[in-house]
């Protein structure tokens, strides 16, 4: 679909908003900030200003995270949090992409870099001189959350790694934070796929471009997600299903690379859309049939649950929650608050590193209030935020289900 | 491509009835799941519970003026649930705020007497069950009030409340408070966020007492925080020492975002579960039984199964119910028999705008257990019903508490038959 056709469809859902103001309850950073005046002023409201290929003058849709709590929220089906990402993409034609936005969304790239002097960069990453260097230099703020590389990638151990010949097959996408970041996560997830009856099939791959496009980088963006559609389609072309353990890179294969980068017409993004499961949501469907391996023992531990903004844009509720009340002993205490702020690399960037963390503000005092000493989040930058504001640890729940299956 | 899941019973709609029902479903054992395209009407209504407000004179007792009403308004949905069915619903949604995630904040009133509250543009809310927190605007007392605007809140106008209500005799004055919350504007979820904070409270404070006569009370927006609301009303009537009292504004409404919070609340204590943002787009019938809703999800449908289903997706102004220009009307989720649609010819709008309009009485067709016609497992509970004119009554969060309720009892005592059999 064109750049043209793909903006008119978006527009011709703003007609139903009746201004009811629900998305601005939503809305965890208009909350904190004025600088973003919020889902109905920068969405609907202002979209009707906004005539395709003029100039528009209001920066401010830049301050939006692109959460998608909004779209999720509204009774009349606006594509609130889609129509601010294309008022972000002009705001970015126009102004220009900072150099820092080119380098922190290449995930790839950096693990390709950082891998092989893990040491290094991760001494670096934490060494304040060099952190205050790159927030003069780069705008990446100095206090912002940074992963640790692992020093080793996912795929290495992939290669060697056979699954059990029987069982059924399933494709596991694992995405940039499992392969240079949490390579035990993902081991985790395949273990647990494994312990379920599944043969795990681990194809080559790549970024699915999703933080090139929520910082208005369209055309690099779909780079990314059709090199990484054309990967995984071959392996599902027969219905097997695609798994996923990084909830916002299932959600931009799901969804978003559809709906934002229009990408509608791609045949090989429109099967793996359609077949990609969230690894929880995967789960809670086979225990719903009665499949899903029982054999948990006790986890004697009282850990908070947050659902993240990109998990809750699944629209599929909280599998998790519901995964993890199958294990004896685990006393799982589910946060309310909407966003941790970090929104991928929103939080990382200087001027909004601040208001990532006041977003974040009211989920942090509800893990200290929870007494929880471990908190489960689907989302790896999610985690990291939450590891960075409350100085807990924060793990994915298979990791939890790993641990209650002895694995 | 599409998933599944099984549950007891889903209900469609997260407003208060669909909320009631799920989470006394949930309450009584059932696996239940809450599906909605996104979030509901509550936070668009006051959060006070109106029951009976105009039969069509004010009431001043709606347990006094429900047996006669329902007597003559035998398709409407208190007549179906029966005037005795109300206020169980009332004591059990007051129990459930109570219970709710804001310490003591909570509700006062029964049917015995409706409480005459201000509305923004100072008009007169009859109202049986009110958050404490608003319980001090009565207007029967004679205590004199201030109505007082904070500049920076747009949409809600003391001296417009203060004028309309001065002209239904009642003694109030206006006043207006400048507070600095670094914004040019906020709207009422804006300003309870800072009201949340204690010292922002003070320095409100401070500068309003200033400008108090002795002997008022003093009626602000409904702002008064979301975290403690009770504790941050408390805490304004001692630093004022008079009594204060909250008026409901314009959307996005404080009051009903709290009536949210503590449903939700209430359903995830029982076990419930809700997904937001999937819209119904698919229905599994056979014949009579609805055996599952297919859910639009991300990527692929989901389809949810289940025994028994709850719609409280709300009427026209939800979407639920669709209007067409050629007369035709529609239940736009499941494709229910509609009851109460005007035919051809015969008039769909009053002259009136605030007379009777006979398209607001168009509802789903149910039986006297609110079970859709046509179907052998759908209940049907809220706006969704036939019959009522909630505006014009003051009664659509009754009929959402009573009918949820309701809906949730009879969907609990076929599978308590079931289970027996």
């Amino acid at each position: 679909m064109s750049d043209d056709l793909l903006h008119e469809a978006l527009r011709s859902s703003l007609d139903h908003c009746v201004k009811c103001t629900i998305c601005e309850t939503a809305c965890p950073v208009s909350n904190v900030t004025p600088l973003f005046p919020g889902p109905k002023y920068a969405g609907p409201q202002a979209e009707r200003y906004r005539a395709l290929g003029q100039p528009s003058e209001d920066s401010s849709v830049d301050y939006c995270s692109g959460c998608g709590l909004c779209t999720m929220s509204c009774p009349q089906g606006v594509k609130i949090a889609e129509l601010n990402a294309h008022a972000r993409y002009a705001v970015k034609q126009r102004k220009g992409v900072p150099v820092r936005d080119r380098i922190i969304t290449r995930p790839t790239a950096l693990g390709r870099l950082g891998t092989p002097v893990a040491p290094l960069a991760n001494a670096s990453l934490r060494a304040r001189p060099v952190r205050v260097l790159a927030e003069h230099l780069l705008g990446v703020h100095r206090e912002a959350p940074m992963p640790k590389f692992a020093g080793r990638r996912f795929r290495s151990w992939a290669h060697a790694h056979r699954s059990p010949a029987a069982g059924s097959r399933v494709i596991y996408f694992h995405g940039c934070g499992t392969e240079f970041y949490e390579p035990d996560v993902g081991e985790k997830v395949v273990a647990v796929l494994e312990h379920n009856g599944h043969r795990v099939e681990i194809p080559d791959q790549d970024c699915c471009g999703l933080p090139l496009q929520s910082s208005g980088l369209f055309d690099d963006a779909r780079k990314y997600v059709l090199r990484l559609a054309r990967a995984l389609a071959p392996h599902a072309r027969d219905g097997t299903l695609i798994v996923g353990n990084a909830t916002s890179c299932t959600l931009m294969l799901k969804r978003e690379a559809r709906e934002i980068l229009g990408l509608e017409d791609d045949p090989d993004l429109a099967l793996v859309s359609r077949q990609t499961f969230d690894i929880c949501e995967l789960l809670l469907q086979q225990h719903d049939r009665g499949a899903l391996a029982l054999d948990f023992q006790p986890v004697q531990e009282i850990v908070a649950y947050h659902a993240p903004c990109q998990q809750q844009g699944h629209w599929i509720g909280k599998p998790a929650l519901e995964l993890l009340a199958l294990v004896p002993g685990l006393e799982v205490r589910e946060m309310d608050a909407r966003c941790c702020g970090i929104a991928g690399t929103y939080g990382l960037k200087r001027e909004k590193y601040k208001i990532a963390m006041d977003v974040g503000a009211d989920l942090f005092a509800q893990v200290e209030a929870s007494g929880a000493r471990l908190v489960v989040c689907d989302s790896e930058t999610c985690r990291w935020q939450i590891e960075h504001a409350t100085q807990r640890p924060s793990v994915h729940p298979i990791e939890l289900l790993h641990r209650a299956y002895r694995l | 491509m599409s998933a599944s899941l099984h549950y007891d019973v889903v209900v469609l709609g997260v407003g208060v009835a669909g909320l009631t029902a799920a989470t006394r479903l949930a309450e009584g054992g059932a696996r239940v799941c809450v599906l909605a395209k996104g979030v509901g009407s509550t936070h668009l209504a006051p959060g006070t519970v109106d029951v009976l407000g105009y039969a069509p004179e004010r009431v001043t007792k709606p347990a006094a003026a429900l047996p006669d009403f329902v007597a003559m308004h035998p398709d409407h949905p208190y007549a179906l649930v029966g005037a005795d069915a109300i206020a169980p619903a009332l004591q059990w949604f007051a129990a459930r705020v109570e219970r709710g995630p804001q310490p003591a904040y909570g509700y006062r009133g029964d049917l015995q007497r409706n409480h005459l509250l201000p509305t923004a543009l100072g008009a007169i809310r009859p109202s049986a069950l009110v958050p404490k927190t608003m319980a001090g605007g009565e207007l029967s007392a004679a205590t004199p009030a201030c109505v007082v605007g904070i500049r920076v809140l747009r949409d809600f106008h003391a001296s417009l409340c203060a004028g309309n209500l001065r002209r239904a005799g009642i003694p109030c004055r206006a006043i207006e408070v400048d507070v600095d919350v670094g914004r040019v504007e906020a709207n009422a979820l804006g300003l309870a966020r800072r009201f949340d904070d204690a010292s922002f409270r003070a320095a409100f404070a401070a500068r309003l007492a200033l400008l108090l006569r002795p002997g008022e009370r003093v009626g602000l927006p409904a702002v008064l925080g979301l975290r403690d609301p009770h504790g941050a009303w408390l805490d304004l009537q001692h630093r004022l020492g008079r009594p204060v009292f909250e008026i409901p504004t314009l959307p996005p409404s404080v009051g009903g975002i709290r009536v949210y919070d503590a449903l939700r609340a209430a359903l995830r204590a029982a076990g419930g579960r809700l997904v937001l943002g999937a819209e119904v787009v698919g229905v599994g019938r056979e014949g009579e039984h609805i055996r599952a809703v297919r859910a639009h999800t991300s990527g692929h449908d989901t389809i949810y199964e289940a025994s028994w289903v709850v719609l409280a997706t709300g009427g026209l102004h939800s979407g639920a119910i669709e209007l067409r220009s050629d007369w035709s009307a529609h239940e736009t989720i499941l494709g229910l028999p509609l009851h109460g649609v005007p035919t051809a010819g015969q008039p769909r709008f009053g002259g009136d705008y605030f007379g009777p309009q006979p398209i607001s009485r168009i509802g789903v067709a149910v039986d006297a257990s609110l079970l859709a016609r046509e179907t052998d497992n759908v209940f049907v509970a809220g706006a969704a019903l036939p019959g009522a004119e909630p505006w014009r009554e003051g009664s659509g969060e009754g009929i959402a508490l009573a009918s949820g309720y309701f809906v949730a009892q009879a969907v609990l005592e076929r599978e308590g038959a079931i289970a027996a059999a």
